[in-house]
């Protein structure tokens, strides 16, 4: 009679680390760790020695000291008496002005060029090709300078404004002066009862929203359709228009004037936001576009087949039931490119727009010497913002997602 | 993919380890080039010319230089370099030498911890407007559109100009000098502004130079200079002291043409020592005894220097002014070599 007794329990050999399959990947990946961390140490006191050897130490009490450098464009107060940390924060908002700018505009021409591509119309689908490949082709770099440097020569100067005959002169209804330092247009001056105005203007807003939700329910409970976007549109412009007048234009225009060297009063968009703002729009757009012509081919045509066949109009069949479904496709490369734009949007150096690269990553750095400092800082500055859209950007991704259950 | 993270890590780690140099002037002699940064392009000052040789008044000095200590005047290679880039590309290593007018500042020298070794051109901030803007006197310049360099002094100083007498101004921040060139041309900007001599120069390469003005006013002291990274002392004294014998061969009467001979004839005690003929003084230094005859010889002493490229017979015409010698009625003074 035969026993069958269990084999016997191997004890665990050093060589199983190597040779067995079990241990093999977990051993692997220990030795990489500490040979990256030894490397990270390695660097890091290299760093610490070579900055020694320089006789410099590691420190950021500069970002307390006068900047003593003045800044052309500010959305918040700034003078050159101002610190280091304050220029940084007028470049910190004036790239996430660019960096928003951007992402609107080229989603829209994004989603449109993407969209018409794949239009039957042999023209605009051509044209649509040559916009994309165009834009994706070319570095980013040319596209700036190319429409700084168009927008730069082609334009008049303020001085051409001046005189009897003057060379140039300004457009809708001598509002609007289009120069080669930017274009110069009326901004708003706010009056006495303006926020009321603002009020009402936002009060309009949530009523198209209110109305919009009305009209959704009615159609789901009755069938009948309600003309929203009339409606909507008159919401939003009626009752502003009809307060303005009985509160007495509290809301004035400040219009530019010629005045000394350039124009003063009155909004200015210089060339340089220009340039970018465009160049990163187009250029991302392109991408974009591609991931929307991705995303709608990605829906089966029997979606559009059924469509038809329920009689629904070409657009509506691609707003109501291709659309909504290609944007699970979409969404998250398109997270990329929002991340790509807001990156990209620190080559504004080339047309000296002054972003935060160009302040806390190249002026301030100049003046005060500390470029490892300066540079930890834009690097951790970029990480957030990317970290914050793109975590914005999930939960928008989540809402849209294929729910499963 | 580990491995290649790791060899990635490794790669850095080495670039990161190359910068921590001690004896510049033994990398040089080994490497058998000197490593000079100098601006992207001004004429007259560093420019490369048709044939792609890199000319200029602080181009001369660094072929001086390399002239001193490898004995060829054209073993130099050059980096462009911007406001914004020639002081990381020094404190890095990446160049020996910085010959790039840059303005001798407090805090380059004790705060940045580099080693300025002397004057080569004493420069102050102007301004430059076309002639048809009618404008003569800075003062009358509130409200304009001004082109800077970032990173310079002079944006400093014309923040201080502006704000210390009341007017306002919108900075148009460029690059390089070919950059605000384009800009100004272009009339993006009404004036520029940048140390006077940059000012000729600029204007000088202007297909119509009459129809700009540079504006009397001269509002900060430029003493721009060659400079070294602070704590290899020997390779600051080289640098320092071929600046002075090229200054001093100009006081001496020393040229290009006699540089090799003057030094054996001479009654002079100062020259012989000067051309290694008496005394030790190039030993001292680390290099031969001829090793200023040789950075003479390379492109002629400070007047010559200056002549040749900046002075009033060339298209920048600028004078000597202040950078005249010490003895006629100028700053330029080397002290003594003994």
């Amino acid at each position: 009679m035969a026993t069958l007794s269990d084999p016997p329990q191997k004890s665990f050999h050093i060589s199983q680390l190597i040779y067995d399959t079990r241990y093999r990947s977990t051993t692997i990946q220990v030795i990489a760790f500490i040979l990256i961390m030894a490397g990270i140490w390695w660097l890091a006191s290299n760093v610490v020695t070579n900055l020694a050897t320089l006789g410099k130490d590691f420190d950021f009490s500069f970002l307390g000291n006068r900047a003593g450098y003045d800044i052309n464009q500010m959305l918040i107060e700034y003078s050159n008496d101002s610190t280091h940390a304050r220029a940084a924060l007028v470049g910190i908002l004036n790239t996430l002005l660019v960096a928003f700018l951007g992402c609107v505009t080229a989603t829209i021409i994004g989603v449109t060029a993407g969209v018409l591509r794949l239009s039957k119309n042999w023209i605009v689908g051509r044209l649509m090709t040559v916009y994309v490949e165009g834009f994706r082709n070319i570095p980013l770099l040319l596209w700036i300078i190319v429409i700084f440097a168009v927008m730069t020569e082609a334009t008049p100067q303020p001085r051409d404004f001046r005189g009897e005959d003057a060379e140039a002169s300004m457009i809708l209804w001598d509002s609007v002066a289009i120069t080669n330092r930017g274009i110069f247009m009326p901004s708003p001056e706010w009056g006495a009862n303006s926020m009321l105005l603002v009020a009402i203007f936002l009060a309009s807003i949530v009523g198209i929203f209110v109305y919009r939700s009305m009209a959704r329910k009615k159609q789901e409970q009755t069938g009948v359709q309600s003309p929203v976007f009339l409606v909507g549109l008159a919401l939003f412009f009626i009752p502003t228009l009809i307060a303005y007048f009985i509160l007495g234009r509290p809301v004035t225009l400040n219009y530019p004037e010629l005045g000394g060297f350039n124009f003063s009063g009155g909004l200015q968009l210089r060339n340089s936001l220009i340039a970018l703002w465009i160049a990163l729009s187009l250029y991302t757009g392109a991408f974009i576009a591609e991931i929307v012509r991705a995303g709608i081919l990605a829906v089966n045509k029997g979606q559009t087949e059924a469509a038809s066949a329920l009689g629904l109009r070409p657009n509506r069949t691609m707003n109501l039931v291709v659309l909504p479904q290609a944007l699970r496709v979409i969404i998250p490369p398109l997270i990329s490119q929002y991340l790509n734009l807001t990156k990209n949007s620190s080559l504004a150096i080339a047309v000296g727009y002054m972003d935060v690269r160009a302040t806390l990553g190249g002026i301030t750095i100049n003046q005060t010497g500390r470029e490892l400092e300066g540079m930890l800082l834009l690097g951790l500055f970029y990480l957030v913002t990317s970290l914050v859209i793109s975590g914005g950007m999930n939960l928008y991704n989540n809402s849209v997602k294929l729910q499963e259950r | 993919m580990k491995k290649s993270v790791f060899l990635g890590t490794l790669a850095v780690a080495g670039v990161a380890a190359g910068f921590a140099s001690a004896q510049t002037l033994g990398d040089v002699q080994e490497r058998g080039t000197l490593n000079c940064g100098v601006s992207t392009g001004l004429t007259g000052f560093s420019s490369a010319d048709a044939n792609g040789v890199w000319q200029g008044f602080d181009v001369a000095y660094c072929r001086a230089v390399a002239a001193a200590v490898l004995g060829d005047a054209d073993a130099v290679s050059f980096t462009p370099t911007t406001g914004q880039t020639r002081f990381t590309a020094l404190a890095s290593g990446e160049i020996d030498i910085l010959a790039r007018n840059t303005t001798w500042t407090f805090s380059r020298d004790v705060d940045l911890s580099f080693e300025f070794v002397g004057v080569n051109y004493y420069d102050g901030q102007g301004f430059m407007v076309p002639r048809e803007l009618g404008v003569s006197s800075a003062l009358e310049l509130d409200g304009a559109t001004v082109c800077i360099q970032t990173g310079t002094t002079t944006e400093l100083n014309l923040a201080d100009f502006f704000s210390g007498n009341n007017m306002s101004y919108e900075p148009v921040p460029v690059e390089t000098n070919a950059e605000a060139q384009q800009q100004y041309l272009a009339g993006a900007c009404d004036v520029y502004t940048t140390d006077a001599s940059g000012l000729a120069a600029t204007r000088a390469t202007f297909e119509d130079p009459s129809a700009h003005v540079v504006l009397p006013e001269i509002i900060s002291k430029e003493p721009l200079g060659p400079l070294v990274r602070h704590g290899d002392n020997e390779w600051a004294d080289i640098a320092r002291w071929t600046l002075n014998a090229l200054i001093a061969a100009e006081e001496l009467g020393v040229t290009s043409a006699n540089a090799g001979e003057i030094g054996g004839t001479t009654e002079n005690p100062e020259i012989g020592r000067l051309l290694g003929t008496e005394g030790n003084l190039g030993e001292m230094l680390g290099l031969d005894a001829d090793w200023a005859a040789r950075a003479i010889a390379a492109s002629g002493n400070y007047a010559e220097i200056f002549e040749g490229n900046i002075g009033e017979s060339t298209p920048i015409g600028i004078a000597r002014g202040l950078n005249a010698q010490w003895t006629d009625g100028g700053l330029l003074y080397a002290p003594p070599f003994r």
